[in-house]
């Protein structure tokens, strides 16, 4: 018997902007495998030129609506870095609380509205409301809650609008920060019942060991700053960004995809911190971790999901770390404008965001350059459905389908920011 | 509100940053009572079964800037009793059409190595068009993103039958309520609040900062009075272009100041 499928995704549904998914296969080999955006160019590394370095992280935040403050605090980082300038620790404190923020809201995002609804039978969190109200709630409870942490520092959720170059235009009051404190320690279950909740679903095994890439630093969680790190030993700065990792053009898509020098595509997100941060999670992310399983290193990357809980429960920990220790005081803001070449590496909610900006003396950009979390994940989601598929074979077209879609949406995927369309339609014939 | 007259509704999603689709979702305490009103038929990026319509009303995020988006916003303007041009980029381009200001073959030999191979088969305008230059927009829900509030209104008034309600005054109108000192007037800051349109709640002046007019012009803005204005307080022309040139530059109100495409 002669075997010959198809899996075509035209627009994958539940995941952030327009991709595609196109799998053949016959006698059991891939023949074809396109992981494909349609999404439209957008071209900001373009239009950025002749624009002032004091506005390009309020221009990049507009690259992408589910992850504007890593754009925004990456931007912010690669401008002072060119200007020279040693921003205050208060500043490196409120950056990361909004950075939290928006781990949480994009996070509880991808878990619930995007993710839950596969695993327990529905099409969408809206089709869950009758017999899951109580999930609903504490999901629409938590993303609020970073939302609102957003809001707080940054004076808006989506397009955040204080963070400026060497600060914030507005610090936060001290009582709407005892109130947020508040609110952080009362989310604490519900952040907990997500890992308990998550980790009771029914998740695929698939492992492939793939380099898993993320930040690190010694003395924290690294998300907005730190070093380079992967679990095939590479420690490199983030000025170094552009040696070590290429990236290349594919004909069907207008994501580029990125390698590593020498090794190939590489994994960035939820699961590579875990894994390669997991001494400096919060106690109580890896007393949780250790209750319900979870062990590192992990390259199941359906396990992203419980990796992104996890970072929830962190998230919480640490924010009500540092709102104990930040004076939320004034502070000078001035700069001066100077030419220079800037670099800075973040963590967005889905992983490594790069940015690096040439600045002319007078304060204009020359040169633009920005490579997102998900066009680095492009070309390992590819190596995993290559993988997945032949070990799939015995589900029928339907689940083989959404299986493919649930490991994308694992990657929780933004293709705004890549700018990638998932179809699977499979034919068999005999 | 029985099932059967809930209001279907969709949200499209076409060029743009999913930020005003975010802002849809940011509808958290009002979720469950949005879907006694509403059922939500469309919405690719939170649902998998997608229905055909027709739509009461259908929420358009992104600009048009391919033949596919072309044919996509035909379609659901025929299946479709309201358009709603959901934020800025739906209006009128938002931050993406400063590449209307790019040479197209610039732009595209600045981001990819070999743009024809790609383009050959995908095909982009490289051009940022608002949802009105194609088909008739019922609703204009401005701003980067819109605030919620205003997802709400069109819903609640569309419920009602009524028209509704989204204002085109000033964001001074809101600096005030806010009991604001001008900025501009006081600070000398190139604030852009005198010709944009309010909705926002002047988070922007309040928060210490000018306002860069992200929820584009108000109704008979005075551009060239406010670019004067700008130049006597120290911008150069290049940072008064810069300030009209950002989220509706594309704009009949700014396109004096934004300069020649």
């Amino acid at each position: 018997m002669s075997k010959e499928r198809e899996i075509q995704v035209g627009y994958i549904a539940r995941v952030e902007g327009q991709g595609s998914l196109e799998i053949k296969v016959s006698y059991g080999n891939i023949e074809e495998l396109r992981f494909e955006i349609f999404e439209p160019p957008k071209f900001f590394e373009a239009f950025l030129i002749g624009r002032h370095c004091s506005e390009v992280h309020e221009l990049t935040s507009r690259i992408c609506g589910i992850c504007p403050v890593p754009h925004q605090i990456t931007a912010l980082r690669a401008v002072e870095n060119a200007l020279g300038i040693r921003i205050s620790e208060q500043t490196r404190d409120l950056r990361k609380l909004m950075n939290y923020g928006s781990h949480i809201q994009s996070h509880i995002l991808n878990l619930y509205f995007l993710a839950a609804p596969d695993y327990l039978g529905y099409e969408s969190l809206f089709a869950m409301v009758k017999e899951h109200l109580g999930i609903i709630k504490r999901a629409l409870r938590l993303k609020k809650l970073g939302n609102d942490l957003i809001e707080l520092v940054g004076g808006r959720a989506v397009h955040p609008i204080s963070a400026v170059v060497n600060g914030f235009t507005k610090i936060p009051e001290k009582e709407d920060m005892k109130l947020m404190r508040k609110m952080l320690l009362d989310a604490k279950q519900d952040a907990c019942d997500t890992v308990e909740f998550f980790s009771s679903l029914n998740i695929p095994k698939f492992d492939r060991k793939s380099e898993h890439v993320a930040l690190s630093s010694s003395g924290e969680f690294a998300i907005n700053e730190g070093l380079l790190v992967s679990t095939e030993g590479m420690r490199i700065e983030e000025d170094k960004y552009r040696e070590c990792i290429k990236e290349s053009q594919v004909d069907y898509s207008w994501s580029k995809h990125s390698q590593i020098v020498g090794r190939g595509s590489f994994l960035v997100g939820p699961l590579a911190r875990v894994n390669l941060n997991f001494d400096r999670l919060s106690h109580d992310a890896r007393k949780l971790a250790k209750e319900v399983g979870f062990e590192v290193p992990n390259f199941n990357p359906f396990m992203s999901h419980i990796a992104r809980a996890l970072e929830v429960v962190n998230a919480i920990d640490d924010c009500i770390e540092i709102i104990d220790r930040v004076p939320l005081r004034e502070e000078d803001r001035s700069y001066d404008i100077r030419s220079g070449t800037g670099f800075a590496v973040t963590e967005a909610p889905r992983g490594i965001l790069y940015h690096s900006y040439e600045i002319g003396e007078d304060g204009v950009v020359k040169k633009a350059d920005i490579v997102t979390p998900t066009a680095q994940n492009a070309r390992n989601i590819e190596n995993d459905l290559r993988e997945l598929v032949p070990a799939i074979a015995d589900l029928t077209d339907e689940e083989a389908t959404l299986r493919c879609e649930m490991l994308i949406r694992a990657y929780d995927p933004c293709i705004s920011c890549s700018v990638h369309y998932v179809n699977l339609d499979r034919s068999e014939s005999k | 509100m029985s099932m059967a007259d809930r209001l279907k509704i969709a949200v499209f999603k076409m060029t743009g940053c999913a930020g005003c689709q975010m802002e849809f979702l940011r509808l958290e305490e009002e979720l469950p009572f949005v879907l006694e009103v509403a059922e939500i038929r469309y919405f690719v990026m939170a649902k998998r079964e997608n229905l055909e319509g027709p739509y009461d009303v259908s929420f358009v995020e992104g600009s048009v800037s391919t033949p596919r988006e072309l044919e996509e916003l035909r379609d659901l303007r025929e299946r479709s009793r309201i358009v709603v041009a959901f934020g800025d980029c739906a209006c009128h381009g938002c931050v993406p059409s400063i590449l209307n200001w790019v040479r197209p073959d610039v732009a595209a030999k600045t981001v990819y190595e070999d743009y024809q191979a790609i383009h050959s088969k995908k095909e982009s305008y490289q051009e940022i068009c608002p949802l009105e230059k194609f088909v008739p927009v019922d609703v204009h829900l401005r701003g980067c993103p819109p605030h919620k509030n205003m997802i709400l209104e069109v819903l609640r008034s569309t419920a009602l039958g009524a028209k509704p309600f989204l204002r085109r005054h000033p964001v001074c109108v809101e600096c005030k309520l806010r009991e604001n000192v001008c900025i501009l007037t006081f600070e000398k800051r190139a604030c852009m609040g005198p010709v944009t349109a309010a909705g926002c709640r002047a988070i922007c002046p309040t928060a210490n900062r000018e306002c860069e007019g992200c929820y584009g012009p108000m109704s008979d803005a005075n551009a060239s009075s406010l670019a004067q204005q700008f130049l006597k307080i120290g911008l150069t022309r290049d940072d008064v272009t810069r300030k009209f040139r950002k989220y509706a530059g594309i704009t009949q109100a700014f396109a004096g100041e934004a300069g020649e495409q």
